[in-house]
Parts: structure tokens; C-alpha cells; sequence
């Protein structure tokens, strides 16, 4: 048998959004296969992955907990991937966020005011901005690639802030734990639900959501960043300059998760640790992709991957699996969206070899 | 003709693409050692017929026989076996391999380079195509690089050798020089199958030709019993009207102008321009011509804007120095492009009709607010341009992919004549459309430089160029000659200028068509 | 003689060090000579390290667990193959993706083999010539695989400029419409070349795992994948350019680890960051000339191939 990919006059629009939950679908019943083979009863492992976890209010909460810097994440790299600026380091972006919203947290220790809370945002705001910036100055200067700068701009990240709370930001009265202090209520964000760890950068999130839908559809910023990603060819006859939007995509995406940083530590963390994020900076790359660089889709997939997350730790706990099982499921995801979304510009025809030939 | 068997005969071939039928039902003779032209429009069929021949592509029924006995081609290889070779319309060349290594990518067998060299060389100084084997293909001219597909081919010794529009990259002096090889091969008694849609070409120097339209055969006939007039007829199926024509309404007002512009190459594979000046007038068509690869892309870009100098008074706009100016802010000015590239260059393919047009319009047409677009007057600009450019499409949400060639570049000439500019840059315009389409476009043109808009016109199509423009300039290796009035200018002397020599009055008599 | 003893000490650091980027980025050259941009180097290395320690401990074998590794990694170079060049997907795409995934992967099969120890790889002396001093130890006493990746850098250059088949990949990986029109297999050539630098890549995280550490621990590439698809760059798609950045960044590494050692007064995580610091500076100092890096890219990379017509 032979496969044969015909090319559709026009892409479609129902599969653009069907291949989504079809990759889900497929990853639920490569899911089962796996667990069935590590020796567990595959519906109950998926339902100890996918259903424990959000089975009470507060497990929901805890999803919307984790969905909310993946979401916020993912809406600055749609930006950029629409733009073909391939921005893979928000992970980096996100860690010098929570640095700099931390120390704003941590020089301010004891004071009470309502400006530290704000001020940390700015800082964090900065501080990822600043982490974009480095890929997007080096990428219109020197045409160095900024898959790689930022990439490696993570390690960087990861190891300063490693440095930090190992060094002059420990806690005095830490027993030499490598841990920040705890931050004080003014540098800790308001709690929307009593009782539960849902927090006020949830519902921001959620308006950058819909301010960002506004931008994307709406304005000629938003048709520029269209532009640029499918045609580069046309964006630069429009007028429309490439190098503006290398900038925009790396400030507005390391703005973003620089925010999302502030969020972690300000929010479900607390104080600075060594590591401030699960891999929320990777994640959201997948995020982005399965909610089709829309930000209603990215809404729903960062529910969706949250749930991973969620999963990975209950599954961890109940069935004794280790944790790098959240990163299987969520590396599948995207692989099967990927392999399925050549149905929107293809059409499968399998042939027999027989219809080949023509004698 | 009759007494022999046919080298190549194809029988009933049919072939379909998503939405279009290529070849309906194609039957095609080709005998030993003549020269056969497969004559028609672009869109009629022809390249994909010698697709099939070449195994390139294969046919969901009917069949060839090669010397009387059924053949099966499923791959280049197995066609160059037979005999066949083919010499494609864009070159299957590798840019960054020397010649040498371009030809053994193409032989089956592999050979010794060196001796492959020799080969090289021997064959090349045989026939006349002067060729350097160690060179880099991205150093080559388009004829050289030509002469390398063609030397390839004649490596394999071929029975058939496939020419699919030669002649559109060359001058007229050196399709000459090619001609007369074909002629020697002919002789010698490979069968030449040469494509081309150019009639007088085809009348001068093929002995049979079979006439597609459509994805079908129309007409068989001898070129050299018929007239021009006659062969035009049955490859687009209808009378054309030439483009009326007025009298040239250049003012004395200059709209466009170039002044000493020189821009290094930034690297190996771009053409440096040196010291190029242009005064195109309100009202008048200025026509470029040109090989390809000889600046026309480098002089596009900083026309354009695509590609600002540093420079604000290398070019001035209806008085307006734009030298530094981005290709957006130039459209303030009154300025339109219509790119060569129709496809992610004039039009984002995946994008809509209304997204395209405000690719371009939405400045003059004031289609953004405050950063926020306005996409009910784009669909309305839209739908104007389809309806007065007669754009055949399913609706202006249809994306500018799904049109067919002429119907997009109808669409994008349309977008770009309906901003009124005052000034409009052309490259190619009639590049891969059908007669129709063309001849609707080339009348736009004439139209809005009849209202006073001053048009420059780039073209690799030298018929094109003495067709509609009111001023001839040629372009070669970044210079620009200066322009002359159409009616001073001839075919032999531009292809001259074309080559990069000055105009001498015997050489341009010798080689006049 | 001490100090001989530490230069050639520190000579055998720096080539060990420098032993998994030249593996995967000799075998990432010849995946992007043919137009495939496959960043899913860190997730093969990291399947490829977990593959050959699991399979040598459970074995016994160090040769079976190096066959493994590879093999291991081919398979996910495969995976990546069968997505973008039977399914046309978005190759960084699926790069990350790949590498995701064998950060996942890895974790989740290397979980019980953390802590675990394992033998290094015998070192094998060439007779005879491994007694020259200073030299012998240098240049013949190393492990296998140390030998096999400079022989390994050799076969490439070989193969891509004296071989027929070299030719053919490089043509395909800059025209890919023109090496179809011709009749070479396009996308064959690419899945050969995407599954060399999968094992290639295999053998690199094999190595880390059962030389240079010797150990398995979870995400223990820490980025040597991504520093050898820039030491692609680096080495403008040259395979003996590429042997010289790899001993550059293994020297890199090592001076890192030399200056802790010798007690400078910065923190250790701040010498860490030199590796990732040096490979930004290398991308932008050779990304600078771009007339170059054109001349030298292949010019079909990244670049989706489906022949419709």
C-alpha cells in the first residue's frame, strides 16, 4: 500500500479545528495502550490521570491554577509562531520574571504598601521583556537564530536564579535552605476563591486572553503578524517590517511570561526557589500549537495541558509512576496534532501498488 | 512522414489534477530527427505531457510507445534509458555543486568526475556551448546555466531531446545560436519536441507542430504553411483583439525618477547595480528589458522600498526624495507595485481576496482606524476590483491561491490600478497567464497611463516590451542603458544590449529576426 | 611531570567533553546537508544515553547498550521522519515536540536506573603507540567510542565530498525540486540522512552515559543537543569545522570546570552559564557574515518537500 498526499485547493477550515481533538483523542488511546502495558488497569489509570484530579471543586481550581501561565505564556508565543519567530526559551523568560518580581518582593520585605504587588508585575514584565529582547536584538543585528539564543538563554536563567537563592537572596533564617524568604502578604497576589490557591493573576490572564483575541483579529497589528508568518515575501511589499515584528514577537512574549513568573511566585509559590517552574515555559509550546495560536483555543488548551500536569502528580502518587510520564503525554499531544493536521491542506489516498502502474 | 515508424507516440494520455484536467485524451507523434512544436497557451497541457514523457509525472491512463513498442517510463531514469532528455523550464540546477558535479546528478551511471570533465569539455566545445566545469552554478548566467542542462542531455547521446520554452531566458542572439544546435542535432537525427507558446520561433524552426488547448489536442499542422495569424487562432481558440493603442501621452511632468543609483551585492548570488538613472514622465509607459538575473530583482527592491537605500534622493517620487523610505510609507506617495512573484509576493496565497486587497490598499483606501481594520470597506474595495477586472472566483472570501494565474494577477494589476497611483511599478506582468488575461492587463496599463500615471514596466518578455511601452531601456549585469523611443528600437539591437554589448549597426543587422 | 600529568589530564577532559557534541552534531550535519532541520537532537541524545545505560546494566554488555542507543534514537529520528516527510509537518515543530517527548521518555525509563552504577568503557590502547609520552595517552588510549567518533567525522566528509550517494544528499539538500525532476529519491535520501543523525545522536547521549559520567540522571544532556545544532552553524555545515568547535566548547567546558576547581571566587552557577554564554557568542560571531552562512546553508533546509507536480 502506498500513501498519496493530494494537495487541497484550499486548506479546511472544519479540520483545522477537528485535528486538535482528534490528537487528544489519540493520545487517550495511546495513553490506555501504555498503562496497559505497565501493568495497569488502563480505565482506571486514565481516569486516575484525567478525571481524579479535577473531581472536587478545589481539584478544579488547581486546574485553573495551572492553566493560567500556560495560557498567558502561550498567547505571547502565538504571537510570535504566527510571526515565524520561533521564541522557545519562555521558560527563561518566565524564570527572569520571577527574579526580578522577587527581588522587588524580597528588597521590600516588612513593608505593607499596595504598590509592591504592582511593582512586582512591572519587574517581571521587564524582566522577561528583557530576556526577549537579548534573541530579538541578536536575531535583527546579527541574524543569529533565536531558536537557539533563546534556548540557551533558559540555561542562563535557570543557573542565575539558581545562583540567587543559593547565594545573597537565601533566607538568614532559612537553615541555609536554598530558599527566599516568604514573601509578605503586600507581595503576595489576592485569593479569588477562600480556601483554595485560585488567585487574582487567573482572572488578569484571562483579560490578556481576550485583549490579545481583539489584537489578532481585529487590528492591523494583528493582520501584519498574519502576514509576516505566511508570506514574508508580502509582508516586506506591504510594507510591513519584518525586524519590528521579531521585536514585538519577543517583547510581547517575553512580557508575558515574565508575568507569568511574577504570577508563580507571587501566587501558588510564594518565595523564590531554586526552580520556579515545571517546565510551564516548554508546555506552553504545546499549548500554543493545540489551541491553533488562538487564543479562545489556547484558553481550552491550556485547560487541557494543565490537566497533564494535574495527572502527572496524581498519577504519581496513586500509581507510583514517575513524573517524566506528564512530559510522554504531552509530547504526544503535539506529535499527533502535527501528524494529523497534514489532512488540512492534503487529502490521504491510500493505493494499492496495482493502481500505480498503468499497463 | 508516414513510412516510418514513429520514434514516440502517445496514445490517448490522460492526466488530472485536483480541479483541473490537464491532459484530456492526448495523442502525439513524434518521428526521427524532426523538429516537432508542442504549441499553446500556458495552462493548455504542454508541460504536463512532457512531464509524463520524462516519467516526472505519471498519467492515470493511455500509453506511450517508443519505436512501435509499448513503454514504460516511471522515473527520469527509466525515460533517460530510452533515450529521452529533457531540458526543463526552471532549471533542475543545484546552486551551490559545480557544473561538473550538476552533470553527474543527471547521468545514471556514475561516472569519474575527471573523466567526466573531459567529457564535459569536449562536448561543449562540439556544439558550440562554451562551458567552465569547475564553476559553481550560482556564478552562472541564465544562458550558461542553460547550456549546462543542455550539455547533460547531449552527454546521454539522445534520441529525443525535450525542450520546454528555451528561449524565454535568453537574448534574441543567443536563442539564435541555440537554434542552430537544435538545427545540427535534428540533422544528426535526434527528434527535438520544443515547447514554446512564441509563434514566430516555432515558424522558423520546427517542421511539424501539434497544438494543445485546453488539455487537448486541437490541430496538428506544418508551422511553415501556416500563418501567424492562423497559428494564434488555434492556440487560444478565439480572436484576439491586439491592445488598442493610442498615442503616447507622456507629459512633461516627471513622476518617477532614478538618479545615479549604485548598490553593491550583498553576496554571491545577487547582480550589483551600478550607477542606473531613469526618468519615467507622467502618461508614458517605460519598458525594461532584460535577461533574468541581470539586476532586475536588486532594481525592483529599491524601487519598490522592499529594499530602502540610505540615500533619500536616489529616488524621487512625483518630487518626493524616497530613497529611505519603506515600501508602505511609498504608497503615500502615490506609488503601486505589481511584484513579479504573484504567489507570497503580490498575495498571501491562504489569505482571502479582502485580507489581499488590504495588503496594499488599506493606506489609500483608509481602511485602518485608529489601529483597528475596517474589513466591510475592504470586502467592498475587494468585490469593485473583481467586478471591474472581471476576476473569475467563487467570492472575494475565496483565497488568492485558489485562483487561477491570470484571475490573481487580473486581481492584483486591478488592486493596484483601482489606488489611481500616480505612479505604477510593473515586473512581469503577463508572466504564466493565459491570452485573455494578458491582453485584459496589458489594456489596463495602456488605460492608466492614458490618465496621466506615469508606468514603468519590467519585462523578460521582449515582445511585451515593444507591444506596449512608449520608451525601451534594457537592463544587463546592473547597468541600464538609456531609454529610447519605441519606435527606434529593434529586436536584434535590444537583444545586443541584452547581452551586455553596445549596439554596432552590422552585428545588430546580422542578427536581426 | 606533574605538569605534563595535568596538561595531558586536562587534554583527556576536554576531548571527552567534547565526544557527545561531535557525534551529534556530525550526525545533525548530515541530517541538514540533506534540507532536514531536525531539533530534536536533546530528546534523541537523552533517549540514547538512557537506552545504552539501561541496556548495558541489564545486560552486561557495553557494546549491546551502545547498538541499543542508537538504535533507540534512530527510532525517534524515525518518528520525526515519518512526521515531516511522509506527513509534511513543520520541522522546528516537531523538533521541539521530539525533543520533549525524549525528555519525558527518558525520565520515565531511566527512573530505576538512577543511582545505578555502571563500568566506564574500557579504555583501549593502541600497542605500541599509546607508550609515546604525552602523545600516547593523548591520541591512542581512549574508549571506543571516542575513536569511533573521530573516525565517524572522517566517513562523513568522505562520504559528502568523495561519494556518489554524498553528492546526491547535498544536491537534494539544495533543490529539492531539482533533484526530483532529475529522479533522485528526495524523500528516501532524507530519511537515511535524518536517521543517521538520530543514531548519531544515540551514541553521543551513549557516551555521557556510560564514558563520560559514567551514570544515568534525568535531563543529563543539559543542553549538549542544542549546543550541537549550533555548533552546526558554527561550523558553516563543514564536518572537520565541526570536529574543531566541538574540541572548542569540550575546552569550554572543562576551563569551567577547572576554575571551580582551582577556586576562583564566583559562584559555581555562574561558570556554568559559560558553556550556553560562549555558544550565543559563536551563533552570533558566525551569523554576523551572512554572505556566508548563505553560501554554505543548504539551501532547502527546514523546507517542506511534496511533490505535487
Amino acid at each position: 500500500m502506498l500513501l498519496r498526499l493530494e494537495s487541497r485547493r484550499a486548506p479546511s477550515v472544519l479540520l483545522t479545528w477537528l485535528t486538535p481533538v482528534m490528537a487528544i483523542a489519540a493520545t487517550l488511546v495511546t495513553g490506555a495502550i501504555i498503562f496497559a502495558a505497565m501493568g495497569h488497569a488502563p480505565g482506571q489509570a486514565l481516569y486516575t490521570f484525567f478525571i481524579l484530579p479535577i473531581n472536587s471543586g478545589y481539584g478544579f481550581t488547581e486546574l485553573l491554577v495551572k492553566a493560567t501561565p500556560l495560557a498567558l505564556i502561550a498567547l505571547g508565543l502565538a504571537i510570535g509562531f504566527r510571526s515565524s519567530v520561533w521564541n522557545i526559551g519562555a521558560e527563561g523568560q518566565l524564570t527572569l520574571g520571577a527574579v526580578f518580581g522577587g527581588g522587588v518582593a524580597i528588597f521590600t520585605h516588612g513593608s505593607e504598601s499596595i504598590f509592591i504587588l504592582p511593582l512586582m508585575m512591572l519587574a517581571g514584565v521587564v524582566g522577561g521583556m528583557l530576556w526577549g529582547a537579548i534573541p530579538a536584538y541578536l536575531k535583527t543585528r546579527f541574524n543569529a537564530n533565536e531558536i537557539l539564543v533563546s534556548l540557551m538563554l533558559t540555561y542562563v536563567a535557570t543557573l542565575a536564579l539558581s545562583a540567587l537563592v543559593h547565594g545573597p537572596w537565601k533566607d538568614p533564617g532559612g537553615y541555609n535552605f536554598p530558599e527566599s524568604v516568604l514573601f509578605g502578604d503586600a507581595a503576595l497576589l489576592p485569593i479569588l476563591v477562600e480556601g483554595t490557591r485560585l488567585h487574582l493573576g487567573s482572572l488578569i490572564a484571562l483579560l490578556l486572553l481576550v485583549a490579545g483575541w481583539f489584537v489578532l483579529a481585529r487590528t492591523l497589528l494583528g493582520f501584519q503578524v498574519r502576514v509576516v508568518g505566511m508570506a514574508p515575501m508580502a509582508a516586506s511589499y506591504a510594507g510591513f517590517q519584518q525586524k519590528r515584528m521579531v521585536w514585538i514577537a519577543l517583547l510581547v512574549s517575553g512580557a508575558l511570561a515574565g508575568l507569568a513568573g511574577v504570577f508563580e511566585i507571587a501566587g501558588p509559590i510564594g518565595q523564590l526557589l531554586p526552580v520556579v517552574s515545571p517546565g510551564y515555559g516548554f508546555t506552553a509550546i504545546i499549548v500554543a500549537f493545540l489551541g491553533r495560536l488562538h487564543p479562545l483555543g489556547i484558553l481550552i488548551a491550556a485547560l487541557i495541558l494543565a490537566l497533564s500536569y494535574l495527572g502527572g502528580e496524581t498519577a504519581q502518587i496513586e500509581m507510583r509512576l514517575p513524573q517524566g510520564i506528564t512530559g510522554v503525554f504531552q509530547g504526544m499531544i503535539l506529535f499527533y496534532l502535527l501528524a494529523s493536521d497534514v489532512l488540512i491542506r492534503y487529502r490521504l489516498r491510500l493505493l494499492a501498488p496495482a493502481a500505480e502502474s498503468r499497463s | 512522414m508516414t513510412e516510418t515508424v514513429p520514434l514516440l507516440s502517445m496514445r490517448a494520455i490522460c492526466k488530472r489534477f485536483p480541479g483541473v484536467l490537464a491532459n484530456s485524451n492526448v495523442n502525439l507523434d513524434v518521428m526521427h530527427g524532426s523538429i516537432h512544436a508542442l504549441l499553446g497557451e500556458n495552462g493548455a497541457g504542454k508541460s504536463t505531457l512532457v512531464k509524463i514523457i520524462y516519467g516526472v509525472l505519471h498519467p492515470d491512463s493511455g500509453e506511450m510507445r517508443w519505436q512501435g513498442s509499448p513503454a514504460r517510463v516511471s522515473s527520469p531514469s527509466d525515460a533517460r534509458k530510452l533515450g529521452v532528455g529533457m531540458v526543463f523550464q526552471h532549471f533542475s540546477l543545484f546552486e551551490a555543486l559545480t557544473v561538473t558535479e550538476n552533470i553527474a546528478l543527471g547521468l545514471d551511471a556514475a561516472p569519474d568526475l575527471q573523466a567526466l570533465r573531459t567529457r564535459i569539455v569536449q562536448v561543449a566545445e562540439d556544439y558550440g556551448l562554451p562551458l567552465d566545469p569547475d564553476r559553481h552554478v550560482y556564478t552562472l548566467s541564465v544562458g550558461e546555466r542553460q547550456r549546462i542542462e543542455i550539455v547533460r542531455c547531449l552527454l546521454q547521446k539522445p534520441s529525443l531531446l525535450i525542450m520546454d520554452e528555451p528561449t524565454s531566458v535568453l537574448t534574441p542572439q543567443e536563442a539564435e545560436k541555440l537554434f542552430a544546435t537544435l538545427r545540427r542535432l535534428a540533422g544528426e537525427g535526434c527528434a527535438v519536441l520544443y515547447i514554446s507558446h512564441k509563434l514566430y520561433e516555432i515558424q522558423a524552426l520546427c517542421d511539424t507542430a501539434t497544438i494543445m488547448r485546453g488539455g487537448e489536442v486541437v490541430a496538428a499542422c506544418d508551422p511553415r504553411n501556416e500563418s501567424a495569424h492562423s497559428l494564434a487562432e488555434l492556440m487560444i481558440g478565439e480572436e484576439l483583439k491586439p491592445p488598442v493603442r493610442r498615442e503616447s501621452a507622456a507629459g512633461d511632468t516627471v513622476r518617477l525618477s532614478v538618479r545615479g543609483l549604485n548598490k553593491p551585492s550583498l553576496d554571491q548570488f545577487g547582480v550589483s547595480l551600478h550607477d542606473v538613472s531613469l526618468d519615467v514622465m507622467a502618461g508614458e509607459i517605460v519598458g525594461i528589458a532584460g535577461v533574468a538575473g541581470n539586476g532586475q530583482s536588486e532594481l525592483l527592491d529599491v524601487l519598490s522600498g522592499e529594499v530602502p537605500q540610505a540615500e533619500a534622493d536616489t529616488v524621487v517620487v512625483c518630487g518626493t526624495p524616497c530613497g529611505h523610505m519603506s515600501a508602505g510609507e511609498r504608497r503615500s506617495l502615490s506609488m503601486a507595485y505589481v511584484p513579479e512573484e504573484r504567489l507570497g509576493h503580490g498575495a498571501v496565497p491562504d489569505m482571502s481576496l479582502i485580507d489581499n486587497l488590504l495588503l496594499s490598499g488599506y493606506r489609500t483606501h483608509k481602511l485602518v482606524r485608529n489601529g483597528v481594520v475596517d474589513y466591510d470597506g475592504a470586502r467592498t474595495q475587494a468585490r469593485k476590483v473583481v467586478d471591474s477586472f472581471d476576476v473569475r472566483t467563487p467570492g472575494v472570501e475565496a483565497n488568492a491561491g485558489s485562483l487561477s494565474g491570470g484571475n490573481l494577477q487580473k486581481f492584483i494589476v486591478g488592486r493596484e490600478v483601482c489606488q489611481t497611483p500616480q505612479v505604477l511599478i510593473v515586473a512581469q506582468p503577463t508572466w504564466g497567464v493565459d491570452a485573455g488575461a494578458a491582453a485584459a492587463i496589458h489594456q489596463a496599463l495602456i488605460d492608466l497611463a492614458g490618465t496621466g500615471t506615469a508606468v514603468l514596466m519590467i519585462s523578460q518578455d521582449l515582445d511585451e516590451i515593444l507591444a506596449i511601452s512608449d520608451r525601451v531601456a534594457v537592463i544587463s549585469a546592473g547597468r541600464l542603458s538609456s531609454p529610447r523611443p519605441r519606435a527606434e528600437a529593434n529586436a536584434g539591437e535590444l537583444g545586443l544590449l541584452m547581452a551586455g554589448k553596445r549596439a554596432e549597426p552590422a552585428a545588430a543587422h546580422e542578427h536581426a529576426s | 611531570m606533574s605538569d605534563i600529568g595535568i596538561f595531558v589530564s586536562v587534554v583527556l577532559t576536554v576531548i571527552s567533553a567534547a565526544t557527545p557534541l561531535l557525534f551529534a552534531a556530525t550526525g545533525e550535519l548530515v541530517a541538514e546537508k540533506s534540507g532536514v532541520l531536525n531539533l530534536g537532537v536533546e530528546g534523541m541524545m537523552l533517549v540514547g544515553a538512557v537506552t545504552g545505560f539501561a541496556v548495558t546494566t541489564v545486560s552486561g554488555s557495553a557494546t549491546l547498550g551502545i547498538v541499543c542507543a542508537a538504535l533507540a534514537a534512530g527510532g525517534m529520528a524515525l518518528l520525526f521522519g515519518f512526521i515531516t516527510l511522509t506527513l509534511l509537518a513543520n520541522q522546528v515543530a516537531t523538533g521541539l515536540a521530539l525533543t520533549l517527548f525524549g525528555v519525558g521518555l527518558s525520565s520515565v525509563v531511566g527512573q530505576s536506573f538512577v543511582g545505578t552504577p555502571v563500568d566506564a568503557l574500557p579504555k583501549l590502547a593502541v600497542p605500541g603507540l599509546a607508550a609515546i609520552p604525552v602523545l600516547g595517552p593523548i591520541l591512542f588510549e581512549h574508549d571506543a567510542l571516542i575513536y569511533l567518533s573521530v573516525i565517524m567525522v572522517a566517513a562523513v566528509a568522505w562520504f559528502l565530498y568523495r561519494t556518489r550517494a554524498g553528492l546526491v544528499l547535498r544536491a537534494v539538500g539544495d533543490s529539492h525540486e531539482a533533484a526530483h525532476a532529475i529522479g533522485h529519491p528526495v524523500i528516501r535520501v532524507r530519511y537515511l540522512a535524518v536517521l543517521f543523525g538520530g543514531a548519531m545522536a544515540g551514541l553521543g547521549g551513549a557516551f555521557l552515559s556510560l564514558s563520560y559520567t559514567p551514570m544515568w540522571g534525568e535531563n543529563m544532556t543539559a543542553g549538549r543537543g542544542w549546543i550541537a545544532l549550533a555548533l552546526v552553524v558554527f561550523a558553516t555545515w563543514r564536518p572537520a569545522r565541526v570536529l574543531l568547535g566541538a574540541y572548542l566548547f569540550g575546552g569550554v567546558t572543562i576551563l569551567q570546570l577547572h576554575a571551580q576547581g582551582v577556586g576562583i571566587e564566583i559562584p559555581s552557577q555562574v561558570l556554568s552559564m559559560l558553556p550556553y554564554l560562549v555558544t550565543i557568542l559563536v551563533l552570533v560571531l558566525i551569523s554576523r557574515d551572512q554572505a556566508k552562512v548563505r553560501l554554505n546553508a543548504p539551501a532547502c533546509i527546514g523546507k517542506v518537500f511534496h511533490p505535487s507536480t
